[in-house]
C-alpha cells in the first residue's frame, strides 16, 4: 500500500474542511455559503480516501457536493437573495452559541484523548482495508446483512418525494 | 501515520461548527446548510470509527446517512420554497412564530 | 465466518417476512392511495382514499397478529419481533387507524383535498413500526427519519394558513437538528463499542464500559429528547402543535412519541446505554415542571394540550430512571402502559379539537368551549373524561398510568423524583380542571347551533373513550402483557422460540 495517508495531506485537507466549515457560517450570501460548503464535502472525500474508503468517497462527490449542493443552489437562486441579504444575518444568540460551542469542543477534545478506548487503539496501526475490493465489499453488506436498511431506505426517499411535491404545490 | 483521534477531533469540530451556525443564523436556509455540516462531520467519524475497528459497516452506514440526507434536503427545500410563498422572506425573525 | 456451523444464509427465509408483515402491508396500501389519488374524482376522493387507508391499518393489525404468532428475529438480526415489538405495532398502528377515522370530515371542512394526507400516515405508520422492532441503530436511525419526514410534511397540510407551513419549517429544522445529535450519538457507539447491533453493544458494555460510551448515550438522548418533546428540548412543541392540523398533533403526539419512547426503553434497558441515570433525571424533573407551569397561563387550546404533553413526556420519564436490576421490569412495564393510557386519552382530546375547531380552525381558544355542556353535553362529556384521564382522576386510564410510574419510582427508591411527579399532578390538574368548568359552568359566547357529530369522529371518540375507562378498570390485562413484554426485553435469551441466525458475512 503506497503511504498517501501522510500528515501533510491530512493537515491539508482538515484545514481545506475547517475552514470551509467556518465560512459556511460567517459568510453573509447565502451563495457564499454554499460554496464553502461544497469546499469542505471535497476535502472530506479526500479525507475519506486517506481513510481506505474509496466508494464513499465517491458517493461523496457524486451525491452531496454534485447533487445535494446543486439542490440548495438552485433554491438559492429560486428565492431572492438580494433581500435576505441585507436583512441582520445573525442573531442575538451568538453569545450563548459561542459559549455552547467551546464547551461541546472541550468535551470533544477530552473525551477523544482521553478516552481508554481509543488510546488502546491508535497505538496500534491503522487498519489497511483493502481499497481495491472496496465497493464490491460494501456491496456484500448492503445486499446482505444490511438488506433490511437497504430496502427500506427507498421507502424514505419515496415520503421524501411525495413530501417534495406536496409542499412545492402551489394549492391543495 | 495520523491517528485515528486526529480525524475524530477535526469531525467534533465541524459538528461544532454546524450547532454554532444553526444557533446563531438567521436564514433559513444557512441554519440548514449547519445542518448539511453537522451530519457530514458525523460522517467523518462514522468513516474512522470503521478505520479503527477494521469493519465495513461504517463505510455502509455513511452511504445510508447520505441517503438521509439527500431526502431531507428534498423535502426542507421544498418546505422553504412554501414558507417563502408565504412571507417573502427567510429570515427566522420575520417568519413571526419561529423563535428558535 | 459462521458460528453456528449452519449453512451460509443469502437470502432472506419465508418468516423474516412474516416478522416484517405489518410494515409491508402498510407501504402497499399507502402506494395504493398515492396511484388512487389522480384516479378518483376530485370532490368526493377524500372519502373513498380514506377507506383504503382504514382499511390498510386493519389489514396491518392482522398482520400484527400474524407476526406475533413468529416471534424471533429476521434479516440477520435487524429487526426483532417480541411481544415488546408486537405491544408498540398495536399502539401506533391503532394510532394511525383513529386518526385517519378522526381525519375524514376534517379535512372537507378545511377544504383540504389530497389523498397524498393519508398516503404519509401509512408511511409515517411504517417507521414508527419498524422503531418499535428494529434493533439495530443504523436501522432504527432510517426508520425515525421515514416517521418524522412524514411528519414534518403532515404538519404544513393547512395550506391556507401561513402558520402551518411555518409550523412545518420548524418542526423540521429543530428535528433535523435532533436527528444530527442522534446520528452522531450512534457513531459514537459504534466507535465505543464497534458496532450498531444492540446485541453486540450490551455484550461488549457488560464486560468494559469505555468513557465514549457515555457520550454517545447522552447524544442518543438528545436527539431523542427533541422527539419526544421533553425538557430542556421542547420549545418546538407549543408553535409546532398550534400550527399543525388538530388531527396530525393527536397523530404526533402519540405514535412517533411512543415510538421513540420504545427506542429509548431498547437504548437503556437492552443495551445497557450506560449513565442514563442523571440524564433522565433531569429532564423528567424539568419536563414536568416547565409544562406544568406553562400550561397554567395558555389561553389556546391546542398550545395547553402541547404544554401538558411536556409535563406527560415528563411523567414517563420517570420510569426510565429506575435502575438495571430485578425491578427494571415494573419501570419498563409503567412506561409501556402508560404510553397506551396518554394515546388514548390525547387522540380522543385532539378529535374533540378538531371537530369544534371548524373551517381554518379559528374555534381553538378556550373561550370557544364555554358552555360547551349545554350546548353538546356529549362532546363535553367526552372531553371531560379524556381531561379527568389526563389529570389521573381514578376509574380513568390515567391514574393507573400515573400510579404503575408512581409506585415503580418509588421501589427504585427515587422519592425526590415522585415527589416532584406528585406536585405536578397538583399543579397539572388546576388547568385540566379550569377547560372542565369553563364547559360546564359558563354562558356559551355564541349560540350558533353545533356542526353534527360525524361518524368517523363520533366513532374515534368511542374507541378512546371506552379504552380510557376500560383502562381505568380493568389495567390487569395490558399490564400483564406489558410485564411479560418488558421481562422479554431485560432477559432475551429467556424468550422461547428465539431463532437468530449467524450473519452473512462477519
Amino acid at each position: 500500500m503506497t503511504p498517501v495517508a501522510t500528515p501533510f495531506f491530512f493537515y491539508l485537507l482538515s484545514g481545506l474542511a475547517l475552514l470551509g466549515g467556518i465560512l459556511v457560517i460567517t459568510r453573509k450570501n447565502a451563495v457564499h455559503s454554499a460554496l464553502a460548503l461544497i469546499l469542505t464535502l471535497l476535502a472530506l472525500a479526500g479525507l475519506y480516501l486517506m481513510l481506505y474508503a474509496p466508494f464513499v468517497a465517491g458517493v461523496q462527490i457524486i451525491l452531496y457536493a454534485g447533487g445535494i449542493m446543486v439542490l440548495f443552489l438552485f433554491v438559492i437562486m429560486l428565492v431572492s437573495i438580494e433581500k435576505s441579504q441585507r436583512e441582520d444575518q445573525f442573531n442575538k444568540q451568538w453569545i450563548g452559541g459561542l459559549v455552547g460551542a467551546v464547551a461541546l469542543g472541550a468535551l470533544f477534545v477530552r473525551v477523544f484523548v482521553r478516552s481508554k478506548a481509543l488510546h488502546d487503539l491508535t497505538g496500534m496501526p491503522m487498519a489497511q482495508l483493502p481499497e481495491q475490493s472496496n465497493t464490491q465489499e460494501i456491496a456484500v453488506y448492503l445486499y446482505g446483512n444490511y438488506m433490511l436498511a437497504f430496502e427500506i431506505a427507498s421507502l424514505l426517499l419515496l415520503v421524501a418525494i411525495i413530501g417534495a411535491v406536496v409542499m412545492a404545490k402551489k394549492r391543495i | 501515520m495520523v491517528p485515528i483521534s486526529y480525524y475524530l477531533v477535526l469531525s467534533g469540530i465541524l459538528f461544532g461548527c454546524g450547532v454554532v451556525g444553526f444557533l446563531i443564523k438567521r436564514n433559513i436556509i444557512s441554519i440548514f446548510m449547519s445542518i448539511e455540516l453537522m451530519l457530514n462531520g458525523v460522517n467523518l467519524s462514522f468513516v474512522a470509527f470503521a478505520a479503527q475497528w477494521h469493519a465495513l459497516s461504517g463505510q455502509v452506514f455513511v452511504f445510508l446517512v447520505m441517503v438521509v440526507a439527500a431526502a431531507e434536503a428534498a423535502v426542507g427545500l421544498a418546505i422553504i420554497i412554501a414558507v417563502y410563498r408565504n412571507r417573502e422572506t427567510l429570515n427566522v425573525d420575520q417568519v413571526n412564530l419561529l423563535k428558535l | 465466518m459462521n458460528p453456528g456451523g449452519e449453512s451460509m444464509q443469502t437470502l432472506p427465509l419465508g418468516v423474516d417476512y412474516i416478522r416484517f408483515l405489518p410494515e409491508i402491508v402498510l407501504s402497499i396500501f399507502g402506494m395504493i392511495v398515492m396511484v388512487l389519488d389522480p384516479l378518483v374524482d376530485e370532490q368526493r376522493s377524500q372519502k373513498h382514499l380514506g377507506m383504503v387507508a382504514l382499511l390498510g391499518t386493519l389489514t396491518a393489525l392482522a398482520a400484527t397478529l400474524l407476526m406475533s404468532q413468529y416471534p424471533g428475529s429476521a434479516f440477520w438480526n435487524m429487526i426483532q419481533v417480541d411481544s415488546f415489538s408486537v405491544f408498540f405495532h398495536f399502539l401506533v398502528i391503532a394510532v394511525a387507524a383513529l386518526v385517519i377515522l378522526s381525519s375524514y370530515e376534517y379535512m372537507t371542512v378545511q377544504r383540504i383535498r389530497a389523498g397524498e394526507y393519508y398516503g404519509l400516515i401509512l408511511f409515517g405508520a411504517v417507521g414508527m413500526a419498524l422503531m418499535s422492532s428494529a434493533v439495530e441503530l443504523v436501522l432504527i436511525f432510517i426508520a425515525l427519519e421515514i416517521s418524522s419526514i412524514s411528519t414534518y410534511i403532515l404538519a404544513g397540510f393547512r395550506r391556507r394558513e401561513a402558520i402551518s407551513s411555518e409550523s412545518s419549517i420548524k418542526y423540521f429544522l429543530l428535528g433535523s437538528f435532533a436527528t444530527a445529535f442522534f446520528l452522531y450519538g450512534v457513531a459514537l457507539m459504534f466507535g465505543a463499542t464497534g458496532s450498531t447491533s444492540i446485541w453486540q453493544i450490551s455484550q461488549v458494555l457488560h464486560s468494559r464500559v469505555p468513557l465514549l460510551a457515555y457520550v454517545a448515550t447522552a447524544f442518543m438522548f438528545v436527539g431523542l429528547g427533541f422527539k419526544v418533546a421533553s425538557a430542556p428540548f421542547h420549545v418546538w412543541t407549543p408553535d409546532v402543535y398550534e400550527g399543525a392540523p388538530a388531527p396530525i398533533v393527536g397523530l404526533m403526539s402519540t405514535g412517533p412519541k411512543a415510538a421513540v419512547f420504545a427506542v429509548l426503553l431498547r437504548i437503556f434497558f437492552q443495551a445497557n446505554a450506560p449513565g442514563r441515570f442523571w440524564l433522565i433525571w433531569v429532564s423528567a424533573a424539568l419536563s414536568m415542571t416547565l409544562g406544568n407551569v406553562a400550561a397554567l397561563v395558555q389561553t389556546n387550546i391546542k398550545r395547553l394540550l402541547a404544554y401538558s404533553s411536556i409535563a406527560h413526556a415528563g411523567y414517563l420519564l420517570i420510569a426510565f430512571a429506575v435502575p438495571q436490576t430485578a425491578i427494571a421490569d415494573t419501570g419498563i412495564s409503567s412506561a409501556m402502559f402508560y404510553t397506551v393510557a396518554y394515546a388514548a386519552m390525547n387522540v380522543g382530546a385532539f378529535a374533540v379539537v378538531s371537530h369544534l375547531a371548524g373551517a381554518g380552525e379559528h374555534r381553538v381558544e378556550l373561550e370557544d368551549y364555554a358552555g360547551l355542556g349545554r350546548r353538546s353535553p356529549l362532546l363535553a362529556a367526552t372531553l371531560t373524561i379524556f381531561l379527568l384521564s389526563l389529570i389521573g382522576i381514578p376509574m380513568t386510564g390515567g391514574f393507573f398510568a400515573k400510579f404503575y410510574v408512581f409506585s415503580a419510582a418509588l421501589k427504585a427508591n427515587l422519592v425526590v423524583l415522585t415527589i416532584i411527579g406528585v406536585i405536578n399532578s397538583a399543579i397539572g390538574a388546576y388547568y385540566y380542571l379550569r377547560v372542565i368548568v369553563l364547559m360546564y359552568m359558563r354562558e356559551p359566547r355564541e349560540e350558533t347551533a353545533l356542526p353534527r357529530v360525524p361518524i368517523g369522529v363520533g366513532i374515534t371518540l368511542a374507541i378512546t373513550a371506552i379504552t380510557t375507562i376500560c383502562l381505568g378498570l380493568f389495567p390487569g390485562r395490558v399490564v400483564n402483557y406489558s410485564l411479560r413484554s418488558a421481562h422479554e426485553l431485560v432477559h432475551p435469551e429467556m424468550s422461547a422460540t428465539d431463532i437468530r441466525r449467524p450473519s452473512v458475512i462477519r
